[in-house]
């Protein structure tokens, strides 16, 4: 089937059999490989994008009839929330293996958006859906905090 | 040359060559050479190209514990540059110039031993470029190179300074010293610098970094393995016919073994569905198919039987059941530990390109030497026609070296299957992961200790049964001795405690599930039974845990001095000896492992239907001179979430032969509202560095299981949430 799809504000058209996830056309078809995979059934986290601003489970998308939304990949996050986020990240030295930060970065910016100043246990639950092995959760918590500071500061 | 150059300017300066100027290593010979091509009689760690720029060969790959920084830190201090200058990149696969020195020369990173077989062998490299580049500018400027300086990537005289790019075609003419002087550690700036970033963060943050499982050639192939469904079954027909009708299938082959048949499609998705789509008719008669209830009572049944194996025995066994028999008390206790799935995020995966005359493997390699020899092998290509690039990996815990290089023999055998004209990508779904063996074994312990009327230890008679790790591979005589896998007993039979009448007795366990080493190897259970076993102890005989465990390392060795050193640094920062908040419990475990010693004190809270909360963990760690301590306090609470992770809710269980855990709903990884503050104080240390990835692991779960047992529920039997704990 033909998908037309809007990524990282570039429009594309892709040949992918019927049913392919939106996680493996952004990964095998369009070559965007910062998008992870990690369980293939949302429970993990490592494939999060956001749709239309909102973080979203690649592996369980359907890649259909997604023409009119606005897809970001972790190469294509550049807004204030998504810097200030990739910036906190450095910071805290967040990274060990890495494999799980790109979906760990969208889902914190999800949250920024929507919650500029979140507290400790709304981290908590929006950041639950995104398992890292590496354990590195309370960099995640502390780098969360971090950014939603720096978008204050650039507020003021 | 003037001076008003920013320091990533210098490197752009000059000569727009690219070419290697200079190599340092060291020879074979073990004394330092340099060449001007990069000869490979040489072990190449520090490459300065004519225009400057440094590049660091890092030999180990980086699965998350730091090596690519850790390693080119070590250059950049000697060296005098900074470490943003400096450029890395994993070194080839050539085990007489990379191979591991704690590795008896293969090359392969594990075992926590990245550091501390790198911490000498990096700085002569970085020193011995610093001497030589002082030397060339002291020709030049015909003064005595002891008058020089050099720092940030110039070269300082008494009235000039200049970037060092400019004398490195003259240095790589020089001698390399054989001896160069070493900075002294009063002066390091950026070993044991805790502001030191880590290099790897911008990749990692903006989705560039390349893993394994990014790897995407021209026409490659994905080729996924539907394996036996329970261990040790053999294919007896396959029927691909609704798999053709999935588009992108190209063709399924069976594996010559039989263990498995490989499915070839276009595309990841399409080699799951085609996967789906093939009917396979298995012969189940060699394989394991035991389930659950029958695998541990089995195991637990080998602890009540005399032992096959004696590992350690200051009496023999009567004479140690005899002392124990007539003894004022007696604590017996009885451990089950499941078996584990190393889960890392990025499940197996790794790709072998055709060459002209050979093939390249792209896979985040932990064990080159191993992944090497067997492309060899399988694919009948001399070991000279094989490329390895070095990726990213994804974490690996242990999972990617493996005494068989399973996942690579797959890849290999996939692309010797198929008609070699395409690059091969083999992929693990993460299904594949949980049911594909390689676990940490299951273990039964059984321990029965007899106390003296002041509650002093008399004997201690400890049980262990298990499948081995090392029995029945290539490295069983290094570590298979009288019948005992060292890996079975490592943290009983070496404990630090002074313990009297110990005897240690060792049954193995026979199954056909495949076993490897998990992060933090035996200690990983032996590690939560002595450390369950000292709190009973100390319970029994009326004394504090962290006083009991002091009262066992009186002794002057170096190895107890440290071990109680960290007990005492944890207990002064988690405040032992004051009262605990209202409400909580605390719980305390100590153990050296990897040349590292560990205390931490877990301290939880329960709520109103009395579910278990994790509120801190303080650990104390002292493993020698920490290069870069940020790294290490991450290695540290990353090794304590996997520790403590495990043990609260994780096992692989069986029915009929068969894994029932399939993906992450069922077997519950760790998230990150399971733990509250990690608190990590290092040691002041000049010793040198020891592991530490590995060591956060052991004391985690017998922190936790203390903490609990203070409201009297003591957990002898993981992981914790099937037995009579609930986590909130």
């Amino acid at each position: 089937m033909l998908l037309k799809l809007n990524v990282n504000g570039q429009k594309v058209e892709v040949e992918a059999i019927e049913g392919m996830p939106l996680l493996w056309v952004l990964r095998d078809k369009l070559k965007l490989t910062g998008t992870k995979y990690g369980c293939g059934v949302a429970s993990c986290g490592a494939c999060t994008v956001h749709v239309d601003g909102v973080p979203v489970r690649s592996c369980v998308m359907s890649s259909e009839n997604l023409a009119d939304a606005e897809i970001t990949t972790i190469e294509g996050l550049s807004s204030k929330v998504g810097l200030a986020v990739q910036q906190a990240w450095a910071e805290h030295n967040v990274v060990q293996c890495g494999y799980c930060q790109s979906g760990q970065i969208m889902s914190a910016a999800g949250l920024l958006a929507a919650n500029p100043k979140p507290n400790v246990s709304e981290i908590e639950t929006q950041m639950s859906g995104n398992v890292c092995r590496c354990a590195t959760y309370q960099r995640i918590r502390a780098a969360v905090m971090r950014a939603s500071e720096i978008l204050q500061e650039e507020n003021q | 040359m003037t001076t008003t150059l920013t320091r990533r300017d210098f490197l752009k300066s000059t000569s727009a060559a690219v070419a290697t100027a200079i190599v340092i290593g060291y020879s074979p010979r073990g004394t330092l050479a340099a060449t001007s091509d990069g000869d490979s009689s040489l072990t190449p760690f520090v490459k300065i190209r004519t225009d400057g720029q440094i590049v660091v060969i890092v030999k180990h790959f980086e699965m998350g514990q730091g090596t690519t920084t850790g390693l080119p830190t070590l250059v950049a201090e000697e060296l005098g540059i900074e470490l943003d200058d400096i450029e890395v990149e994993f070194a080839p696969s050539n085990a007489k110039l990379y191979g591991n020195q704690l590795f008896g020369g293969a090359q392969g990173t594990g075992a926590s031993t990245a550091m501390a077989n790198s911490f000498m062998q990096y700085r002569k490299a970085g020193a011995a470029a610093r001497e030589m580049l002082l030397s060339a500018a002291a020709k030049a400027w015909n003064v005595d190179s002891l008058t020089l300086d050099l720092s940030n990537g110039m070269i300082f005289g008494d009235s000039r300074k200049a970037p060092i790019s400019e004398f490195v075609s003259a240095a790589s003419t020089l001698e390399v010293p054989t001896d160069p002087r070493l900075k002294s550690p009063d002066t390091f700036r950026l070993i044991g610098n805790p502001n030191t970033s880590r290099r790897d963060n911008q990749p990692k943050i903006n989705g560039s970094a390349r893993f394994a499982m990014d790897v995407q050639l021209d026409n490659q192939l994905v080729a996924v393995v539907s394996r036996s469904p329970s261990f040790g079954g053999t294919v007896v027909s396959v029927d691909s016919t609704k798999a053709r009708s999935v588009p992108g299938f190209v063709d399924a082959v069976i594996l010559p073994a039989g263990n498995g048949v490989v499915v070839y499609a276009d595309d990841t998705w399409a080699a799951f569905q085609a996967r789906k789509a093939i009917e396979i008719e298995w012969d189940f008669s060699q394989a394991e198919s035991r389930s659950s209830s029958e695998l541990d009572s089995a195991l637990l049944a080998l602890v009540n039987t005399p032992p096959s194996f004696v590992a350690k025995q200051d009496h023999g066994l009567k004479e140690t059941s005899r002392l124990i028999d007539r003894a004022a008390q007696t604590v017996e206790a009885e451990f089950f530990l499941p078996w584990l799935c190393h889960s890392p995020m990025e499940p197996l995966t790794c790709t072998i390109e055709p060459t002209t005359d050979g093939v390249k493997l792209h896979d985040g390699c932990q064990f080159t030497s191993g992944a090497h020899q067997v492309l060899a092998a399988v694919l009948q290509v001399p070991m000279e026609k094989i490329e390895i690039n070095t990726l990213y990996a994804g974490g690996s815990f242990g999972r990617r070296a493996t005494m068989t290089a399973d996942y690579i023999v797959e890849a290999a055998l996939a692309f010797a299957l198929s008609d070699q004209s395409r690059p091969v990508k083999l992929v693990w779904s993460r299904e594949d992961d949980l049911s594909g063996g390689a676990y940490r074994p299951a273990f039964a312990h059984k321990v029965r200790v007899g106390l003296d009327t002041d509650g002093r230890i008399i004997a201690w008679d400890h049980r262990i049964a298990g499948k081995p790790i090392f029995k029945g591979t290539p490295f069983e005589q290094a570590f298979v001795h009288n019948g005992v896998d060292h890996s079975s007993v490592e943290g009983v039979v070496d404990t630090l405690y002074g313990i009297p009448g110990q005897f240690v007795g060792l049954t193995d366990f026979k199954s056909a599930i495949t076993v490897n080493w998990w992060r933090s190897v035996g200690h990983s259970h032996t590690a939560f039974v002595m450390e369950s076993m000292m709190d009973i102890l100390a319970k029994a005989s009326g004394q504090d845990p962290v006083a009991w465990r002091l009262d066992h390392l009186s002794g002057d060795s170096k190895d107890q001095q440290r071990l109680a050193g960290v007990l005492r640094l944890v207990a002064e920062k988690s405040g032992w000896n004051r009262p605990s908040v209202p409400g909580r419990t605390r719980g305390v475990a100590a153990h050296k492992s990897f040349g590292t010693y560990a205390a931490q004190v877990v301290e939880i809270s329960r709520d109103t239907m009395d579910s278990v909360k994790i509120e801190k963990v303080v650990c104390a760690v002292d493993c020698g001179m920490a290069v870069n301590p940020d790294i290490v306090k991450a290695q540290i609470e990353g090794g304590i979430g996997y520790g403590i992770g495990h043990v609260m809710r994780n096992e692989i269980t069986f029915e009929n032969g068969s894994v029932m855990q399939s993906n992450y709903p069922n077997y519950h990884p760790l998230r990150i509202s399971d733990i509250g503050a990690i608190e990590v104080h290092i040691m002041d240390s000049r010793e040198s560095p020891t592991g530490i990835g590995e060591p956060g692991v052991p004391p985690s779960g017998p922190a936790l299981a203390n903490a609990i047992a203070v409201d009297g529920l003591r957990v002898t039997r993981l992981p914790m949430v099937s037995n009579g704990v609930r986590f909130a």
